[in-house]
């Protein structure tokens, strides 16, 4: 545990990332920026393609080698991009852990569990077989696998979904990483088990003191489990801020259309779901102003022409549009009312 | 909260097995091809080792008085064009037969998976040369590579037994890229590189055991394929030389006489068969029995 309590862990400046794909390059992520102590939390939101898991893989190094990557991705200070692949690997797994979408797919189903959580442990510290094994026991129990002890050897194929998220939980925190990047943990589950895994994650982030990036499209979940949150949309982060701030206050219209498309309990039977009008911008073609211009309602001539600069409407809560006080005239959030 | 999940996370109970202990056996003798492939395979492992010890005649003595007789007391299943006896020639043959399929494959697995999980692993121009190269071995056929290294090196079994291995590699070259490319698309892979593994540690760890059972099944063919081909560049005077036996020789050797005593193709095409057939039910068993998904269920 190094550098003082007030410097960023985590500091991503300018980040930017094109991918080669098949249609050409496309700027996958565009000028993300944000900054982490440790154990604050963050929640990245947005819709599939907003370039989410791309900022997460980049954090990992995990991307491909075509990859174009730009900016800055500091960890306690130290330069990430351009890390070579060995450097990163002592880091991954020790000091950044990830925990995947899909359970089902994210064990090998050639191994016992004990020995893929005991894994990182054998690789990034000088532990004996028998001590891994005794430490992944213990992992298990505490992620809440019943009988661990006993079934430390099953396979993977044995376990319900629920409980291999759980497992693969113990495999991301055995080497008690300082931070945790949680790519959408609970989309696979069913929501009665959402609910306990995500208390999980927020008991084992609070208890290590890590600082976890929680990646969801699912407002609910961010609401309920981080501190501050980054709403993305075509590759860049449109609205950031305290997560109360950015629900009470919406400073963007693209956050006020993901907030007013959401199912709601008491709504009354046949009300239809709001929607925002238009598709995702194509990666590989997108506009040269305000990614969300196209399907905005109060877009101006203005808004194509260059991509909006980050606008501070208080307190650390920026919003990337021309046009907030219109937006932020009238009330819209939820948190507070 | 991290309460243990009662019901609604339904435990299966989990003995706990380790891959090849004790269990192994229990499931291997209850599962039926892999009992079946194994008994056939067994046959002629020990028709092999029998000749060494012990052959109703000499395979090697040439009596053209009693030439092409019928089954009898003397000789079980009759004897060839030179009066040699068919039993102890196909007893003798197991043994050259084990030799080139088991040597040739080997050094196609060895060559061919090593190469191929290269390329799965590495990608971009590493992949490009080991395919491109694989791609021009595969355009040799085993004849034509048969034919050139008997000019450099003489023909004979050795010979013989290098071309089909040869032969062999851009087969399991491919087989295996294939088959790892797509195990390393897996999100477990992606686990296994974010918790801090190598590259080489997925590929020994991740992806090998993943694509064992794919190996299994297509060596058991080429193992097939390589006993064919043997018998093909016998034919052609460029494999077993002669007097040595060996079930390819003996298909050659009757294949003239085939409307005078067409059994005499048939003993030695029954003994093809039953190597080939013991060998793919043993390997379709071996991949069941190796799966720990699978094993369950038997």
């Amino acid at each position: 545990m190094s550098g003082s309590t007030n410097a960023p862990l985590i500091e991503v400046r300018d980040l930017g990332v094109q991918l080669n794909t098949s249609r050409g390059p496309a700027q996958a992520v565009r000028g993300v920026s944000f900054a982490l102590k440790r154990g604050e939390t963050l929640g990245l939101v947005g819709e599939s393609g907003c370039g989410k898991s791309v900022t997460a893989l980049a954090l990992m190094g995990l991307l491909p080698d075509s990859a174009v990557i730009s900016g800055s991705i500091r960890l306690d200070g130290r330069e990430l991009v351009g890390l070579s692949d060995a450097n990163y690997c002592k880091l991954r797994g020790n000091r950044i852990g990830m925990i995947f979408q899909e359970p089902m797919t994210a064990l090998n189903p050639m191994h016992t569990i004990g020995r893929q959580v005991a894994e990182p442990l054998r690789r990034h510290t000088n532990c004996s077989a028998a001590q891994a094994r005794k430490e992944a026991i213990a992992l298990l129990d505490r992620v809440g696998l019943p009988d661990a002890g006993k079934r430390v050897d099953a396979y993977p194929h044995q376990f319900s979904g629920g409980q291999r998220q759980r497992v693969t939980i113990a495999m991301a925190l055995a080497c008690q990483p300082d931070v945790l990047i949680a790519d959408e943990p609970t989309t696979a589950l069913d929501v009665t088990i959402q609910g306990q895994i995500l208390d999980l994650i927020a008991d084992l982030v609070a208890e290590r003191g890590m600082s976890m990036i929680l990646i969801s499209h699912d407002l609910g979940v961010i609401a309920e489990s981080v501190q501050r949150m980054a709403v993305m949309y075509g590759g860049t982060v449109v609205e950031s801020g305290a997560t109360d701030a950015v629900f009470r206050r919406m400073g963007h219209p693209y956050t006020q259309g993901l907030f007013r498309a959401r199912p709601r309990l008491g709504a009354r039977k046949g009300t239809r779901l709001m929607t925002i009008a238009g598709t995702v911008p194509e990666l590989a073609d997108l506009p040269s102003g305000c990614t969300f211009a196209d399907r905005c309602a109060i877009v101006e001539d203005r808004c194509r022409v260059a991509l909006p600069v980050e606008v501070d409407v208080g307190a650390g809560h920026g919003v990337r549009c021309l046009r907030t006080d219109v937006v932020m005239a009238e009330p819209a959030g939820v948190l507070g009312s | 909260m991290s309460t243990p999940l009662s019901v609604s996370d339904e435990m299966r109970a989990a003995p706990e097995r380790p891959l090849l202990a004790n269990g192994f056996w229990r499931r291997a003798r209850r599962h039926r091809s892999f009992v079946a492939g194994g008994t056939l395979s067994l046959l002629v492992l020990g028709a092999a080792l029998l000749s060494l010890v012990w052959t109703p005649w000499s395979a090697y003595e040439i009596d053209v008085a009693s030439k092409l007789r019928p089954p009898s007391a003397a000789h079980w299943l009759g004897t060839d064009v030179f009066g040699r006896d068919i039993v102890s020639l196909l007893l003798v043959g197991a043994r050259s037969t084990i030799m080139v399929g088991v040597i040739a494959v080997g050094i196609g697995l060895t060559f061919g998976v090593c190469l191929g999980l290269i390329a799965a692993a590495r990608k971009g121009w590493t992949e490009e040369i080991i395919m491109r190269m694989s791609d021009f071995t595969f355009a040799f056929p085993a004849v034509l590579s048969a034919i050139m290294l008997a000019a450099v090196a003489g023909p004979g079994m050795v010979t013989s037994i290098t071309a089909i291995g040869i032969f062999q590699i851009p087969t399991l070259v491919r087989v295996t890229r294939g088959s790892a490319n797509a195990i390393w698309a897996r999100e477990f892979v992606l686990a296994a590189r974010a918790s801090g593994k190598g590259s080489f540690r997925i590929t020994i760890e991740h992806v090998l055991p993943n694509i064992l059972s794919a190996l299994i099944v297509q060596a058991t063919i080429q193992f097939a394929l390589a006993i064919l081909a043997e018998a093909a560049l016998s034919y052609l005077g460029l494999g077993t030389q002669p007097p040595q036996p060996s079930w390819g020789r003996m298909l050659n050797d009757a294949q003239t006489l085939l409307f005078q005593s067409p059994m005499l193709a048939v003993y030695p095409g029954a003994a093809i068969a039953i190597a080939v057939l013991g060998l793919n039910l043993l390997g379709d068993g071996l991949r069941d029995l190796l799966d720990p998904r699978l094993a369950r269920e038997r």
